[in-house]
């Protein structure tokens, strides 16, 4: 285990390629067994998406532009949701460097969800369906979790682990871009770049030097593991 | 009571009726002892009508939609992103609140032997008591998964798990668990002679009864000795873990980082609000409790006129603490802070906060610097009510309206109480009425060694032409 210690895995994502075209969103219900919960449900507030295209609009009608973020859970080195769980069923993995939710553990309080400040967890209402044929197409590599429970994103860590896995096997270390989330894999402009940080060669190294990054709500001291880069005024890299 | 000379020669210390006084107004031990023991077996069919209709409440709410709940998931319950936290967690800070009541009346007015508590104690404890049972309840109906609640108890278990004690919940858990244990105790202690007296002056299932709850009491001058010795460091001890349960209750949001939430004055503000609730809902009970079991001549208005000049005190000191949390907020002048402020004063919660104001502040100030209001039945009965009503709102106000603002304005939400919310809600509190209705056949409402006790140690003197009220210090 000692070569993959002292990952970081980071996400970069270029608000400037971002159309707001939520491929990412698809691929991420699709790879994670996210389930669907229909039209009335959504209108309630209770969309099951880990990742969502926040729209916002910029200045005053007829001169508005829409600008859009993708958020997800910023995997944040200092996480406001890990102290409060009473069951340590989120918690700071040590091996992969990331904020992980051990379901199996969750009792539901829902004190994590309230305390994170990008509102990036949500919360199994029911025992969702998959219907015919959606069934189908269900990851098993991911668990399908039941109602009670909280999930968030995860960065794919299933990607990660099949990575690690097939680089063991081969005994070398993970190459830069091996590992894609499903959103980055999905987003048609590569708005999302997926890599090591503590790898100096990696394309987010390079790209979390630009003078456009910045971090979520980088004020509050959580320390995401998500890099913006700014949008908007700035034309070139 | 006799007096050497004519009432019209004497001038009174005070103003009032010294006869006003339960504690200068003594009847013999028996006559007392008859009145409680007649309030305690008087169960007519409106009694039973009204447990009856307790009972049906108390199943629809928690069998019936506590039970859908639990089946179906969550999702029945008016909670949504990003209020993750409804009406559940705001009956759990309203009934921790209403706990407070027995222990404030109870061990704090006996440790500064404020002797107009006497006849008030044992009330006031068994609303600590089944409040805390009722409060205890919703952390558990809250839970996503309900069936694994235990899994928060430390206890060795083949996960190799403790509970996480950074979390505020497990505090929280601790901090109720002490309360519900110690506020027991204290409640159980001083009846022990009130069970004795039960036992040696009834028969059949209630013989049996208090025979087992009297320990086997016989009033001797060592188990006196060791009873006020008791009672006396439970008083003194479980004053901190009142304080220390509403903190850790406000913990639960002064710890997160969500604007609104994350203040340190949360702490004494809580305490102070669950205080003014609970101070208030003992009048209310007593006031329900002297008419229903015709207890006029324990609790007079002497009582009244102290507990609302309390419950005015308490208002003072909640405005002062609600008045504090608000200019910080105001100043502090964050975009989300200002949002929270606007959501009150203008957006949907605004209605319910204009009439918390009114009901906390502008009619306890209007009224009950007044007497009349203070020893009136309807008077002192509607703004008590309306006290709780306000103190309730509050808390709603904080759990779920400041969750729908957040520092990402793309995620802002709404949020309104579900039917099964709303029944579960009316269950609970058919479950605090239901228990109290049951245990006040039971259980002396009134202390009545407490009572005579003091009846004991005042008397009236004559100074020169004055009468004069004289205490007796017993210890």
């Amino acid at each position: 285990m000692s070569e993959h210690e002292g990952h970081r895995w980071t996400m970069v994502i270029d608000l400037d390629k971002c159309t707001g075209c939520q491929a990412c969103v698809v691929a991420c219900h699709a790879e994670n067994n996210v389930p669907v919960v229909g039209e009335d449900e959504v209108r309630m507030g209770r969309a099951m998406h880990w990742l969502r295209v926040e729209r916002y609009w910029e200045g005053e009608y007829p001169n508005v532009r829409a600008r859009f973020i993708p958020i997800m859970c910023q995997q944040c080195e200092n996480a406001p949701c890990e102290p409060v769980c009473p069951v340590f069923a989120t918690y700071h993995s040590q091996v992969e460097n990331l904020n992980v939710q051990v379901y199996n553990r969750c009792i539901g309080t829902r004190y994590c969800a309230n305390n994170c400040p990008y509102i990036a967890r949500t919360f199994n209402w029911f025992d969702y369906e998959f219907p015919e044929p959606l069934n189908e197409q269900l990851n098993p590599d991911v668990t399908v979790r039941r109602r009670g429970i909280m999930e968030k994103c995860t960065f794919c860590i299933q990607r990660i682990h099949r990575a690690e896995e097939a680089a063991d096997a081969e005994g070398r270390a993970i190459r830069d871009g091996e590992v894609q989330p499903a959103c980055a894999q999905s987003c048609p402009t590569e708005a999302m770049v997926f890599g090591d940080l503590s790898d100096p060669k990696s394309r987010v190294s390079s790209l979390v030097h630009s003078r456009r990054s910045f971090r979520l709500l980088e004020e509050l001291g959580t320390e995401p593991a998500v890099i913006y880069l700014k949008g908007g005024q700035v034309h070139v890299v | 009571m006799s007096f050497e000379l004519s009432s019209e020669q004497l001038v009174w210390a005070e103003e009032e009726d010294p006869q006003e006084h339960l504690l200068l107004d003594p009847r013999p031990p028996e006559e007392m002892n008859r009145m409680i023991l007649e309030a305690m077996s008087r169960t007519g069919p409106r009694f039973w009508i009204g447990v009856g209709i307790l009972g049906v409440l108390i199943l629809v709410g928690l069998v019936g939609a506590w039970g859908y709940q639990i089946v179906t998931g969550m999702g029945v319950a008016g909670i949504r992103r990003p209020v993750y936290w409804g009406v559940y967690i705001a009956n759990f800070v309203f009934w921790i609140g209403i706990s407070h009541s027995g222990t404030f009346v109870s061990a704090i007015l006996r440790v500064f032997k404020a002797e107009f508590r006497r006849p008030i104690t044992r009330a006031s404890e068994m609303m600590t008591t089944f409040a805390l049972i009722v409060a205890g309840m919703y952390p558990l109906i809250h839970l996503g998964r309900t069936w694994r609640f235990y899994w928060m108890v430390p206890y060795p278990n083949q996960r190799q798990l403790w509970p996480n004690f950074h979390s505020p919940l497990v505090w929280d858990m601790m901090a109720i668990f002490t309360y519900l244990i110690g506020s027991t105790l204290y409640l159980y202690l001083p009846l022990i002679p009130d069970m004795a007296m039960a036992r040696d002056r009834t028969t059949g299932w209630r013989y049996r009864l208090y025979r087992l709850l009297a320990l086997g009491w016989r009033g001797t001058e060592a188990e006196w000795h060791h009873l006020k010795t008791a009672i006396t460091i439970f008083a003194f001890a479980i004053i901190p873990v009142m304080f220390s349960v509403h903190t850790i209750v406000s913990w639960d949001f002064g710890m997160t980082m969500k604007v609104g939430w994350h203040s340190s004055i949360f702490g004494p503000y809580f305490v102070t609000g669950a205080i003014f609730s609970g101070v208030s809902a003992v009048a209310t009970v007593l006031l329900v409790v002297r008419k229903a079991m015709k207890l006029e001549y324990f609790l007079r208005a002497e009582h009244f006129d102290s507990i609302g000049k309390l419950i005015l005190v308490f208002s003072f000191a909640w405005t002062y603490f609600f008045f504090a949390d608000y200019l910080t907020e105001w100043y502090g002048g964050e975009a989300v802070g200002k949002e929270l402020l606007t959501l009150q004063a203008r957006g949907p919660v605004a209605p319910l906060w204009y009439i918390m104001l009114v009901t906390n502040i502008l009619i306890p100030w209007l009224t009950l610097w007044n007497r009349k209001v203070r020893r009136s039945f309807w008077g002192l009965l509607l703004v008590t009510l309306g006290v709780n009503v306000g103190m309730y709102i509050e808390r709603y106000i904080i759990v779920t309206g400041f969750l729908t603002r957040n520092r990402l304005p793309f995620d802002w939400g709404v949020y309104s109480p579900s039917l099964v919310e709303i029944l579960i809600s009316i269950g609970s509190l058919s479950t605090f009425i239901f228990l109290y209705a049951v245990a006040s056949r039971l259980i002396p409402l009134v202390p009545i060694w407490e009572v005579r006790e003091g009846q004991i140690t005042h008397s009236l003197r004559r100074i020169g032409r004055a009468l004069v009220p004289t205490v007796t210090e017993l210890e």
